[in-house]
């Protein structure tokens, strides 16, 4: 029945307009996660514990591999047009770092460019979001946010089970379980994602499916 | 009652609002975000919003202004005007965005001044429009206040 009383999911929000980090900060916490809003890249690199030129700030703790950020930060949703850096260079930044690769971080824009959403995709960003972000959008954040607290648990796991001499029978089927359970939670992502939308259609607008990227489990 | 009264009024306001094409669905999206817990909402987000246009507005007006005009300047506050009527719903004023950033994509001067004109209408229009909207926001939520 339930999953173990957990602390809120943790987002990060990045965007240089005012009224859109209120929306988002509104949207997110309507949501039920927690939200920090900033500005820019440069500030939200430096929120996840990492210099722009990519060094670990030397004062958060590099002990737990899990725990680089002083705050622990689930997920980073970021506006795509920024002056300075752009919501695709702070991803690849996260992308690059080894403390922060794991944190999924899904693309906002105002602009529906078919090019800039599939190098988005491409440089690892899960989810990319057509401006203005509905509540609708939200619902596809919590999946991503899950495969990780799971696949880090599943880490832990792992590492305890190797102090094992050898594999059991029921050990692989838990495995493969969980390989179909992630496989289930990324094709669910995978038909959500963001697709061409025609600007001016309101206010139904169609979401043909967007066939692409399947990331590799 | 007054309370019930006032309510009616801001909804024939905004639908009317609607009507005109002054907003647009999105404006909705963000009086469905106000509740009990955050009851100023969308008279923040106004504010922000209205605030934030007249800095731009003033910019576009300057570099506009100049004898040599710095087009991709013009584009990125453009952008940004265009951003912000986008996301509250402001849709006669994103219009008259688009607007200024075909001209300044065209390189046309006079153009941009005409459609900085334009903007400068309809956000003129929205303001006094939204004012309106904040004042019966500001007055159901004192009455609501002084009826618990």
């Amino acid at each position: 029945m339930g999953m173990a009383a957990e602390s809120q999911f943790h987002v990060l929000a990045v965007d240089d307009s005012i009224i859109d980090r209120k929306l988002i900060e509104r949207l997110l916490k309507t949501s039920s996660y927690q939200v920090t809003t900033v500005d820019s890249g440069s500030k939200a690199l430096k929120f996840l514990g990492l210099h722009e030129d990519g060094a670990t700030n030397p004062n958060t703790s590099s002990v737990s591999p899990n725990n680089h950020q002083e705050v622990e930060v689930n997920l980073v949703i970021t506006d795509y047009c920024m002056p300075g850096m752009t919501g695709y260079d702070l991803l690849k930044k996260i992308k690059e770092s080894s403390s922060l690769k794991n944190i999924p971080v899904v693309i906002m824009s105002s602009e529906n460019v078919p090019s800039r959403i599939s190098r988005c995709l491409e440089e690892g960003a899960e989810e990319f979001f057509l401006k203005p972000v509905r509540l609708s959008d939200l619902n596809k954040l919590g999946p991503h946010m899950l495969k990780t607290k799971f696949k880090d648990h599943n880490q832990k796991r792992e590492k305890q089970e190797e102090k094992a001499a050898f594999q059991s029978p029921k050990r692989q089927e838990q495995e493969e379980q969980h390989q179909h359970q992630q496989q289930l939670l990324q094709q669910q992502s995978n038909n959500n994602k963001r697709k061409d939308i025609e600007e001016g259609l309101s206010p139904e607008r169609t979401r043909p499916r967007y066939s692409g990227i399947t990331a590799a489990v | 009652m007054a309370l019930a009264a006032l309510k009616t009024e801001l909804k024939n306001f905004v639908q009317s609002m609607f009507e005109e094409g002054v907003l647009d669905s999105q404006f909705s999206q963000i009086q469905a975000l106000q509740d009990s817990s955050n009851p100023n909402f969308v008279d923040e987000v106004i504010t922000s919003f209205c605030s934030d246009a007249e800095r731009i507005i003033t910019e576009l007006n300057r570099y506009l202004g100049y004898q040599n005009v710095d087009f991709s300047k013009l584009d990125s506050y453009v952008h940004q005007l265009k951003g912000s009527s986008s996301s509250i719903g402001a849709h006669r004023l994103k219009l008259a965005c688009v607007n200024l950033r075909q001209a300044s994509d065209d390189r046309n001067k006079e153009g941009c001044v005409r459609a900085l004109n334009l903007i400068t209408r309809e956000y003129c229009l929205l303001r006094s429009k939204f004012q309106i909207v904040i004042q019966l926001e500001r007055s159901i939520i004192a009455l609501e206040t002084n009826q618990q």
